[in-house]
């Protein structure tokens, strides 16, 4: 177990492609920090380089207290899963989970027991003697995350090991990896694109964008209190609504709040617009469409002289139709201030 | 099919027959030949049907040297050598430099991968003379070396290699570096493993091509103890204006061209993957 | 040229690994045709002693000899004779083997052995047949009024090398065109016949456009194998004869050099038909890169 530390790091690939800008991040012992963004933003990049899988063009990450810049991935002892699993396909599992193991020269006892744990843990033990091909995705997986286990590393690396799974068992093995972390307390930095995933898997959240970090903190603070109009509209779904100050006030006249120096963009969350009520902006237009999703309905609404259609999230069943008019008001306490110039939260 | 006719169906086992009958007479008659005394084949009066010497004439070609050849088991054996080493050496060195080219980034990797190129663009058949040279330079005629070393440079068989290298995804050897697999053990533990069709194909297609050469041991051997089968038969085959024993002949003639025969019907699934995926 | 998308760090291995490979190539390859290049340039003294530089005099001439320009027609001739035989005939074939479905197999493995019969073979084999004292051919053919000679008559010699070397060469061809046919959906097939199309149309209208990348490679395979490959079949049969009836081009080198011993020619020839085949390959490689494209 060790923490993870990264400092100025930067990768520029050969003709000048710039994937990572002077990067920090410190990563706790036993800490589960999950990098999130659209793709291309340099989250894998970053991975594979704490991985040793790329090389470091400058700064430096360190593991534990060893800086590793210049170490072998199998140098590194950390272990990876991979999204298409890269199990050995010529392997049974258990020659599978045993392999990193025999590598090190760990006795033949201790990888033995070793095994028999994990397949334990991961419920494989029926098939630890088939090969890969006769498993089904969710066993894949599974082993996947057995290899990394066996060997006990100081981290466990993962890229985007749930995305080659079906939507139900990408739930329930979400939830398996965050039990297994907690239990095993080892270092995890996991990368995927799926905010959800993110939200639900992380201790701390590290969003990416165009190779750097825009904001790193615990989920549901990203959710509250998103630092940029990027980290805004990449957490949470539906999405923030984001309208731009001038059409607002136009609308709005008296009813406007006060805002702080340079704020052009107010954001709000779905579910902190309140239909009927007062006490913020009060707001009208038409429905013009109704996603009834169960518990809760999602309602876009057109209102005139806003570009942009507004999408609002209802408990329960909308008491509207389509095509009605709905009256809805803007609390001043759930709007979010940004500057369109610089990106940022402006308080 | 998607109609069911006839007529059409009749027509193309007609077509078939036929076809494989023109494809089986040649070896039909020769066949036929290798079991016929002597004397059964006078002017035009070839029989059709087989006799009943087949045994007779194995046992004095395999027992009785013809002029202008080497002993039939001598001849056999040194075209399984020549057979068995082109195949070896060029799956060795193929699959080795397919390897550096693909997990590999060097200086001087592009010039070696057109290096090996340019060999698909220089038969032997176009360089006798120089090739013969440097051979007898280096002390190689009448040499097993001297047979098969010159035939082993092979861009096919890299570019086969190359080609799969590619499609094995680039994860399953990340996963080994993180296992703690160098470069030699990932190539031993995973990639070599992996390659067992591919490398059993080619062995099919290689063994064959190895067994039909005849021009380059024909230019590299004067010493009897070095001739291939391919060549034996057809000195046998050259003086028999002489002394028409065709019998022996043929019976010789099939016994040479039987190995590489035998291995394409067995392994007809291995035979045709190699012979398709090399050509890509 | 892609390599994979992170690579193993590298010292000495990589050269390490592609030495044999490349040695080889550079010893038996590169190397002899360099000198095959340089001694067409060049004239040797009777003795072998002293050599001369002599410009393109060695092409010059090879290209005013009425022999060699008769070559070259004899080998169009039988390169083309060969290729369309072959061909047309592996594609009925293939057609045929395409339309069955409980015998293809056996049907294809009768078809596919000869492949496995070396060129040498294949010319003794019909050279026996064919053979004026002890053939079956020639029997056959007198009924018909033929007087088959191919130690005298140069187009007798010419049809016996066709016709040993399109036997031999049926197989390859068979191969690829069913391979070819095969990798045509089947529902292009169902959908030309609810079009109303019957199975001659639906070939010439829907299998045979799509199967012209495999027409168009099996073409340059073919030709390549007639200029060099068939070497045995030609020696094992008629050595070039009667009079140079047969002399193509792969075996003039051979015989003008090797047993002639004129140099200076052969490297010239030989100069040449490395051009032809860099051509080849060059097409070759063209068309391979756009049909990974497609």
């Amino acid at each position: 177990m060790a923490s993870i530390d990264i400092k100025g790091v930067r990768k520029v690939y050969p003709g000048n492609v710039k994937a990572i800008h002077a990067l920090d991040l410190s990563i706790e012992d036993g800490e589960m920090v999950v990098l999130v963004g659209p793709s291309g933003c340099g989250k894998s990049t970053l991975l594979r380089m704490i991985a040793g899988l790329e090389t470091i063009t400058d700064g430096t990450i360190s593991i534990g207290s060893d800086v590793v810049n210049r170490k072998e991935p199998a140098e590194r002892d950390i272990a990876m899963v991979f999204q298409n699993y890269a199990l050995y396909p010529h392997m049974s599992v258990r020659q599978n989970l045993e392999y990193g193991l025999k590598n090190r020269g760990t006795p033949r006892d201790e990888i033995d027991r070793r095994v028999t744990e994990a397949a334990r843990i991961l419920e494989i033990t029926p098939f630890l003697e088939r090969k890969p091909r006769q498993l089904s995705g969710g066993q894949r997986q599974r082993v996947a995350m057995g290899r990394a286990i066996v060997r006990q590393p100081k981290a466990f690396l993962f890229d985007e090991p749930l995305s080659n799974l079906d939507a139900k068992l990408r739930g329930q093995m979400r939830i398996e990896i965050r039990r297994l972390q907690r239990n095993l307390k080892t270092t995890s930095v996991y990368v995927t694109h799926d905010q959800l995933e993110a939200m639900t898997l992380a201790d701390r959240l590290v969003v990416m964008n165009g190779g750097r970090i825009e904001q790193v903190g615990k989920p549901i603070d990203l959710y509250d209190r998103p630092a940029s109009l990027f980290v805004a509209g990449f957490i949470g779904s539906p999405p923030m609504n984001l309208i731009p100050v001038e059409q607002l006030r136009a609308l709005a006249g008296a009813a406007m709040p006060v805002l702080p120096e340079g704020t052009d963009i107010l954001g709000i969350r779905p579910d902190g617009i309140m239909v009927g009520g007062s006490g913020g902006i009060p707001l009208s237009g038409v429905v013009e469409l109704i996603e009834p999703v169960g518990g809760e309905s999602h309602l876009y609404v057109r209102v005139e002289g806003i570009d942009q259609v507004l999408i609002l999230v209802l408990q329960g069943r909308a008491e509207v139709a389509e095509t009605e008019r709905v009256d809805f008001v803007l609390p001043v306490a759930a709007l979010h201030g940004f500057n369109r110039e610089s990106g940022k939260r402006v308080e | 099919m998607v109609e069911n006719r006839p007529w059409l169906t009749f027509f193309t086992h007609a077509v078939l027959v036929i076809g494989v009958i023109i494809v089986v007479f040649p070896v039909y008659v020769a066949l036929i030949a290798s079991t016929h005394g002597p004397f059964a084949m006078g002017s035009g009066r070839m029989p059709l049907l087989p006799g009943d010497q087949l045994w007779n004439n194995v046992v004095e070609v395999l027992t009785e040297t013809r002029r202008g050849a080497a002993p039939f088991w001598l001849m056999a054996w040194n075209s399984l050598w020549m057979a068995v080493i082109i195949t070896a050496g060029k799956i060795v060195i193929s699959i080795l430099s397919a390897f550096a080219i693909v997990y590999f980034r060097f200086p001087g990797r592009v010039l070696a991968f057109w290096i090996i190129f340019i060999t698909l663009m220089l038969p032997v058949e176009v360089r006798i003379i120089p090739t013969f040279a440097v051979v007898a330079n280096l002390g190689l005629l009448n040499s097993y070396l001297g047979l098969t070393i010159p035939l082993i440079a092979s861009a096919t068989a890299t570019f086969l290699f190359r080609q799969f290298f590619m499609t094995v995804p680039d994860e399953l050897m990340e996963a080994a570096r993180v296992d703690g697999a160098g470069p030699m053990k990932f190539f031993r533990d995973i990639l070599l493993p992996l390659s067992r069709t591919n490398i059993a194909a080619l062995c099919v297609i290689l063994f064959i091509f190895g067994w039909m050469q005849y021009l380059w041991p024909m230019l590299v051997t004067t010493d009897p103890n070095y001739y291939t089968l391919m060549m034996g038969v057809k000195r046998m085959a050259a003086v028999q204006d002489a002394d028409p024993q065709w019998n022996i002949i043929m019976a010789a003639v099939v016994m040479a061209m039987l190995p590489p025969v035998l291995i394409v019907i067995f392994m007809q699934r291995l035979f045709v993957k190699g012979l398709v995926e090399t050509e890509k | 040229m892609d390599t994979k998308r992170t690579v193993f760090p590298s010292q000495g291995l990589p050269y390490l690994l592609v030495a044999p490979q490349i040695i080889i190539t550079l010893i038996f390859f590169i190397w002899p045709a360099g000198q095959a290049v340089k001694s067409s340039f060049e004239r040797e003294d009777p003795f072998g002693l002293a050599t001369s530089f002599v410009g393109l005099s060695h092409y010059v001439r090879l290209f005013q000899d009425p022999a060699y320009l008769a070559s070259i027609g004899r080998t169009a001739v039988f390169a083309l004779a060969v290729t369309v035989i072959s061909m047309g005939l592996a594609l009925i074939l293939a057609v045929a083997v395409n339309r069955l479905i409980r015998s293809a197999t056996t049907y294809s493995t009768l078809l596919l052995w000869p492949y496995a019969v070396s060129p040498v073979v294949a010319g003794i084999l019909w050279w026996f047949l064919f053979n004026s004292s002890t053939g079956i051919l020639p029997y056959m053919l007198s009924f018909f009024g033929v007087d088959w000679n191919h130690q005298l008559n140069g187009t007798h010699a010419m049809i016996l090398i066709i016709v040993a070397a399109s036997w031999k060469q049926i197989s390859y061809n068979f191969l690829f065109f069913l391979a070819g046919m095969q990798s045509v959906p089947q529902s292009l097939n169902e959908a030309a016949a609810i079009d109303g199309a019957g199975p001659f149309k639906r070939f010439w209208t829907i299998v045979f456009p799509l199967l012209s990348p495999t027409t168009f490679f099996l073409l340059i395979v073919n030709l390549n194998y007639t200029m060099f490959d068939t070497f045995g079949v030609i020696d094992a049969t008629t050595t070039g004869g009667p009079n140079q009836a047969t002399n193509i081009l792969v075996y003039k080198v051979y015989t003008d050099g090797y047993i002639g011993l004129n140099l200076g020619s052969s490297s010239a020839q030989s100069v040449i038909l490395m051009l032809f085949v860099i051509a080849l390959t060059v097409i070759q490689f063209r068309y391979v890169e756009r049909r990974v494209q497609y």
